[in-house]
């Protein structure tokens, strides 16, 4: 199981001075721009960019997709796979001009694998402030048991 | 017609509000993608911020700099453990500088499916005016 650090700097390396801070900055906008690969880990260009986590009883899915409708959002699942497409498109603008056009848009779709199999008859979908939260049941098997432990 | 279009609002380096900022409050600073763009009545500025909440964000101006942030909460519940991270919790933040042209107290902000919408009106007499020629 990988979990990616958020972080290449621990907490105790919080932004000593302006100066140190600003130059880390530099260096990480620079990599970015040569590698594609942006600070955090992620690769810049994939969209919507997601978090898996767990619990005992479920794996959670959170997708970043903001100011998509909901209608446009599809979600699918297969074995331990699950897709999450859609389509992002802003409103057209009549006689407008551009000074600035950042944001993505256009269709995207993209799955992840989960480390195990889920419930798939039991999937939840939640689109809250522009996050798409998946929660995925497990089957009772997969859940961790506590085993006692005979003395004599 | 008029093909010179007012540079109203200009992005301002991250740097200039990210040093203000680290001091005073903890956690990543997320610089958020934006759509600039003008018509003959307003500028209009599209910010992407997703997990967000309403009561989160917060739009202030003054001294002619525009400064929006908004803080997304992780939604992580306290048992959940991490599988794979791509993106952190943290605090959007973004400034530009108003010209003058900007009506400072018409601008219209609305925040939906985390994305904030600010809409900054010009004055009158920014507007793009047509002049007419007369021959003699």
């Amino acid at each position: 199981m990988i979990v990616r650090q958020l972080s290449p700097w621990g907490p105790g390396w919080n932004m000593p001075t302006p100066a140190v801070a600003q130059m880390r900055r530099d260096m990480e906008s620079l990599m970015e721009r040569l590698t594609g690969v942006t600070a955090d880990g992620s690769v810049a260009g994939v969209f919507p960019p997601m978090n898996v986590s767990e619990d005992r009883d479920h794996y959670y899915v959170r997708a970043l997709v903001p100011g998509v409708d909901a209608a446009q959002l599809n979600v699918s699942v297969v074995h331990q796979t699950v897709a999450v497409s859609g389509t992002r498109q802003s409103p057209e603008e009549e006689g407008v001009s551009h000074h600035r056009k950042e944001r993505a848009e256009g269709a995207f779709s993209r799955s992840v694998t989960l480390p195990a199999s889920f419930d798939a008859t039991r999937v939840e979908a939640n689109y809250v402030d522009g996050i798409l939260t998946l929660t995925l049941p497990k089957p009772e098997a997969a859940k961790p048991r506590r085993v006692t432990i005979q003395t004599s | 017609m008029v093909t010179d279009k007012t540079q109203a609002v200009q992005r301002r380096e991250a740097r200039d509000i990210a040093t203000t900022t680290e001091a005073t409050r903890p956690g990543v600073l997320l610089t958020p993608p934006v759509d600039i763009f003008e018509d003959a009545n307003a500028i209009t500025v599209l910010a992407d911020m997703p997990g967000v909440e309403p009561g989160h964000l917060k739009i202030d101006l003054h001294d002619g700099v525009l400064t929006i942030t908004g803080h997304a909460a992780a939604r992580e519940g306290s048992n959940e453990v991490p599988v794979f991270h791509e993106y952190p919790a943290g605090t959007f933040q973004r400034s530009f500088t108003l010209s003058e042209a900007i009506d400072q107290e018409q601008i219209r902000a609305t925040l939906k499916h985390g994305v904030l919408r600010l809409r900054l009106p010009k004055v009158e007499r920014a507007k793009p005016r047509q002049i007419t020629i007369q021959t003699g």
